[in-house]
């Protein structure tokens, strides 16, 4: 419980965006409408607008990120906040005090956010759980456990194309062990009401409590695909991968990879989405990541809108004095 | 205090005095643009009567206010639509109220980050006391003198009608 309290405010509002599990519904909802405010401001001339004028944003990514840390510092610069980008490298900062450290000396630069990337899962919560209370953390990813802001972004893009949640069939496919975009996508589509969530992979790649999660699990790919109208491929992640979990690379192809052939098998109008980066003929077919029913790109350009919904609903909150008189 | 409550006659009035307003400019094909919710509405009506050939731009000034770390986020608005360039060409902005002046600073913000607009006139349904910014109505469907707690509400889309509430 505690761990869902501390991230809204005494009045039920976000006021650090650590992980979509335990949110309420209306939440998610006023997160994915607030996106598609913002989503026009990408294609203006003039792309920015000036609601976060003078506030500070600190990207602190102690993990390696592109595409993540490009969106966010993009969201943030849309929004006419000053941005510091840090990466910090694993080495120096494996130890809970020295974060702590590491903290004290960011605050004192009177930054208003923190968006944190970290390799452990937990993070971004140890975080939002010993900063100055004036500082709200939006989580980057943290360990294999969460990444909001990209379950956020998925859902956005779904919904652009599927606008019904509650009569979707939706596949998550791949290594779902170790992906902690799978788990906070399993959680926002179940809070939307998505009344079928499947997880196809293999015994060594799904977690033994997946079942608890609301999800069916497939081993078989062909099955498990059937008549689905959303197929999100994950990243096989090969710098997490520890001992023999996979055969090869070329059986993984051949069982869980997504060819044109296994594509056939869902909805006709179904959509292919991944996170990135993509492994061209590990987890997906060239043909099909960049065929029509993908959406990868769109989950890209939908990313910024996205996080300026969330950093702009974080740091806009009425101060609860002010809420008071 | 004059009649608020017709305000199809206030449109009429309204349309007049655009007509004759662009005749005076000599403006041939101006483009309307109605600010959310209220404006938009006002707008909608004297963009059919005036039979303007353009669709009706619509802006959500929620990014521009000077409120928002006050008031925080509205996320059920639409969102704003401009289905035209604005470059060189005369806007029409309506709101349904024009009071402190601050949504119009608002919005005039946003129109620029768009482009950059030949010129701007500003008509509003109602006009009333309490002025912060300086920003006056070149068209005005009715001025109101009232007293700070007083508010004017719009309702519609249809049919329109205006309401006086006392407030706090």
């Amino acid at each position: 419980m505690k761990q869902q309290d501390i991230q809204l405010d005494s009045q039920g509002r976000l006021r650090h965006f650590l992980t979509i599990e335990g949110l309420k519904k209306q939440i998610l909802i006023d997160i994915l409408d607030t996106a598609e405010n913002f989503s026009t401001v990408g294609t203006r001339n003039v792309k920015k607008v000036p609601l976060l004028r003078g506030k500070t944003i600190a990207n602190l990514f102690f993990e390696a990120s592109t595409r993540t840390r490009t969106t966010f510092e993009l969201a943030a610069k849309r929004l006419s906040a000053d941005v510091i980008n840090m990466n910090i490298s694993t080495s120096s900062t494996t130890k809970g005090e020295s974060l702590l450290d590491m903290l004290r000396n960011l605050e004192a630069m009177h930054c208003d956010m923190f968006v944190v990337r970290h390799h452990s899962s937990g993070a971004a919560h140890f975080f939002a759980k010993h900063v100055a209370p004036h500082i709200s953390i939006i989580n980057g990813g943290d360990g294999s456990h969460a990444h909001p802001t990209q379950g956020m972004l998925d859902m956005f893009t779904i919904r652009r194309h599927k606008p019904d949640f509650t009569a979707l069939r939706v596949a998550v496919v791949g290594d779902i062990l170790h992906s902690r975009v799978a788990r906070s996508q399993i959680h926002a589509l179940n809070t939307l009401g998505v009344p079928e969530v499947r997880a196809i992979g293999p015994r060594t790649l799904i977690p033994a409590e997946a079942e608890s999660l609301g999800v069916h699990v497939y081993h078989d790919m062909k099955e498990g695909l059937r008549d689905v109208d959303v197929v999100i491929m994950l990243r096989l992640q090969r710098e997490r991968m520890q001992g023999a979990l996979l055969p090869s690379e070329n059986e993984y192809y051949r069982t869980y990879g997504l060819s044109q052939k296994k594509l056939a098998l869902a909805k006709p109008d179904a959509i292919v989405m991944h996170p990135g980066p993509i492994n061209r003929g590990v987890e997906i077919e060239s043909s099909v990541a960049d065929g029509p029913q993908s959406v990868i790109l769109e989950q890209v350009t939908n990313g910024i809108a996205v996080r300026m919904a969330i950093m702009s609903m974080v740091l806009g909150r009425p101060s609860e004095e002010q809420e008071a008189d | 205090m004059p009649d608020i409550t017709e305000v199809n006659t206030l449109l009429d009035n309204m349309v007049q005095s655009i007509q004759s307003e662009l005749q005076a400019r000599q403006i041939a094909d101006p483009l309307m643009i109605g600010i959310h919710t209220g404006g938009v509405w006002v707008a909608n009506a004297l963009h059919q009567r005036l039979g303007l050939k353009e669709d009706l731009g619509t802006l959500n000034i929620t990014f521009y206010r000077d409120d928002f770390t006050r008031i925080g986020m509205h996320p059920r608005v639409e969102p704003s639509s401009l289905p035209f360039a604005i470059d060189d060409r005369h806007i029409i902005l309506v709101d349904d109220v024009l009071h402190t002046g601050r949504t119009i600073r608002a919005a005039l913000n946003e129109i620029f980050d768009y482009g950059r607009p030949a010129s701007v006139m500003l008509a509003a349904l109602v006009v009333r006391s309490g002025k912060e910014l300086p920003v006056c109505a070149d068209i005005a469907g009715t001025q109101l003198d009232l007293a700070e707690g007083q508010h004017i509400k719009l309702n519609g889309p249809d049919p329109l009608s205006i309401e006086l509430q006392e407030g706090k």
